[in-house]
């Protein structure tokens, strides 16, 4: 079984993001981290691999214009066997759709049993290029698994609701997103960190995928989010749960 | 896409001089994967850990999986790192306690290195991979309660009798003893100090804990007590006599040493900065006054400054380079340094700063262990007083 984990590099969220000028997009600065919530594709992806055993392969997909490796190294100290770079400077500033169609070229290409997603990226937060991805690679999507378990050719997920889940499954090939919080993602051990750095990482251009990028997205203005006003103590002489719970009923909470 | 602003960077509190950027990529990745398991598995709890007196054993295991134990050794199960990543280890186990990092010199420095560097082959199969995955806990006993700084007046002896070794004496102030699944002890034999690897099991051998300590409270000390101990030729180190074989052991631990103290001082420097900002008193942030400032700017500059001895040290260690000198120096200046950089930042923390709420006075009194244990401050100062002097102000 092919698993393929899409995932991405971004700015540090430990630096404050700037935004280029002409674009509105997030700057990309030289160095860049692994995007955490791809962290918990890659540990489901890494289950999966781990429970069908040596038949399964997991490959890593990103999209990674500024040629930045650290994130993709440190998925794979994590485990994962290979990854596939599309770096193309005609690439910056990309958006969703044309980012799916460069990673479904890609995935099309090396093939795949099973591509498995983030829910949303958390520098960008469009949240629609994993279903823009099944779409493309015409295979059904399985969006907020919160558990994945293989079935012979089928795949089948716990989906997050917001009361509980349903079970779903689908015939592989299959697109799946996961969301942040459903695995305790592993720590990359030492031997992984210094193995990661001999595992095959294939670049490719878009030219060599055959596609053209055309970003159609365009950010016709930015705002600053209002400063957040200054919140309200309550004083807890006992009954202070009382009133939290009036304050919460207010805000239709609960 | 611009790639950011050219021109002059604004300093990072936390890492002033952008240390960071004369580290590589796996370096890096190595050192955050420390910081946050540490985050993860040691902050939350180890005030609890050092107020109880507990090293919980569980966590072995835990360091043994992230490759931890025994990392800048080569096979055996070990990662075989660089020593500049063994020392970025230990400065974020160390930021998070020493006992932690004492945990892991005593393991892999102390209990495995002897046995990959001086062992046999099977010695070295037969331990170093349950070792290096954290099954089995070793220990190192060289000190005695009456022979600290001068260990060649160590009164623990071995005596042939046939082809057994019988062993006979006491080690005090041994790490990781009580907890310890085997023990490397050196005695004095006829042909000089020879190293034995004894098992937890053997019968005349026992191990009683140190309570009442107020420093390293989460890290197990103990006293090694051997009383006829027996054991086959095959448990004797065979590649190395005399004092050499410990030095050079303790040599590999200090060189963790002075990278795990720059982490305690940056913990004691970071807790003290925040604090500072968010403590209001005359109306305003204690950070607001020139005392304050001063207090936070010195001990920023001991810690940048620590850091890059530190790993000066590391990239000569890595050559091949760096002489037992070299790691007097980082081992007393770095040490000696946390200490000061930890009684600042008490007393930045005024009243607070003596609880266990924050991570400053136990850091503070775990460091007055690290000042005196391999190699005290004042050895080591002579050994780089004989280096500059030609003069041994000991012998």
């Amino acid at each position: 079984m092919k698993i393929a984990v899409c995932v991405k590099q971004i700015p540090d969220p430990a630096t404050p993001y700037e935004l280029d000028p002409g674009t509105n997009f997030v700057a990309r600065p030289d160095d860049q981290v692994l995007d955490d919530t791809d962290r918990y594709g890659v540990e489901v992806g890494l289950q999966l691999v781990e429970e069908i055993g040596e038949d399964a392969t997991l490959t890593l997909v990103s999209m990674s214009p500024s040629g930045t490796l650290q994130g993709i190294r440190q998925a794979l100290a994590m485990g994962a066997d290979r990854a596939i770079i599309i770096d193309d400077g005609s690439l910056r500033g990309a958006d969703a759709l044309t980012t799916a169609k460069v990673l479904a070229a890609a995935l099309k290409e090396d093939g795949f049993d099973l591509v498995i997603a983030g829910t949303e990226s958390t520098d960008g937060y469009a949240g629609v290029m994993p279903q823009q991805l099944a779409e493309l690679l015409d295979v059904p999507s399985l969006s907020f698994a919160r558990k994945v378990e293989r079935d012979g050719d089928k795949i089948r997920v716990e989906r997050q609701t917001q009361a509980g889940y349903n079970v779903v499954e689908a015939s592989l090939p299959a697109l799946l997103t996961v969301t942040s919080g459903v695995v305790e993602p592993r720590y990359p051990n030492f031997k992984g960190i210094m193995q990661a750095k001999k595992k095959p990482v294939e670049t490719k251009t878009c030219a060599d995928l055959g596609v053209e990028p055309v970003s159609q997205q365009i950010i016709q203005s930015v705002e600053p989010i209002p400063a957040r006003q200054a919140g309200e103590i309550v004083e807890d002489e006992g009954e202070g749960y009382l009133k939290i719970v009036a304050k919460l009923e207010e805000a239709k909470v609960i | 896409m611009s790639k950011g602003a050219v021109g002059p960077r604004k300093p990072n509190p936390r890492d002033f001089l952008n240390v960071d950027a004369l580290l590589d990529g796996e370096d890096r990745l190595l050192r955050d994967t420390v910081r946050e398991w540490v985050g993860d598995r040691v902050l939350p709890d180890v005030a609890d850990w050092f107020e109880e007196g507990y090293f919980p054993r569980e966590l072995a295991r835990e360091m043994g999986d992230l490759g931890l134990l025994g990392m800048h050794l080569d096979g055996y199960g070990c990662a075989g790192t660089s020593a500049v990543q063994y020392g970025l280890a230990c400065t974020e186990l160390e930021a998070g306690d020493s006992g932690a990092r004492s945990f892991v010199s005593v393991q892999g420095s102390l209990s495995m290195f002897p046995i990959w560097a001086f062992g046999s082959e099977e010695q070295k199969q037969q331990w170093l991979p349950g070792m290096a995955a954290g099954d089995l806990i070793g220990c190192f006993g060289l000190t005695e309660a009456d022979s600290g700084s001068d260990p060649s007046s160590m009164k623990t002896h071995a005596k042939r009798d046939g082809s057994d070794w019988v062993l006979n004496g006491s080690k005090m102030w041994i790490t990781n003893g009580g907890v310890s699944d085997v023990a490397i002890v050196w005695a004095q034999t006829e042909e000089g100090v020879r190293g034995f690897i004894v098992p937890r099991d053997t019968e005349g051998f026992d191990t009683n804990d140190i309570h009442k300590k107020v420093s390293l409270r989460a890290s197990v000390t103990s006293e090694l007590v051997l009383n006829d101990v027996r054991l086959p030729a095959d448990a004797m180190l065979p590649n190395v006599v005399g004092l050499k074989g410990p030095l050079a052991c303790l040599n590999e631990a200090r060189f963790g040493i002075l990278f795990g103290a720059v982490g305690a001082a940056r913990a004691c420097y970071e807790a003290a900065l925040d604090y500072s900002k968010e403590r209001q008193q005359f109306g305003k942030p204690i950070a607001s006054f020139q005392l304050t400032q001063r207090k936070l700017v010195d001990m920023m500059v001991a810690v940048n400054r620590g850091m890059l001895v530190a790993l000066h040290i590391g990239r000569m260690k890595d050559e091949g380079k760096a002489g037992v000198e070299d790691i007097s120096f980082g081992k007393m200046d770095n040490v000696r340094m946390a200490l000061d950089v930890a009684r600042e930042a008490r007393s930045v923390l005024g009243a607070n700063g003596i609880t266990l709420e924050y991570p400053v006075i136990r850091h503070m009194n775990n460091l007055e262990s690290v000042f005196t244990y391999e190699g005290t401050n004042e050895v080591h100062t002579l050994i780089m007083g004989q280096a500059i002097t030609g003069i041994a102000a000991f012998s």
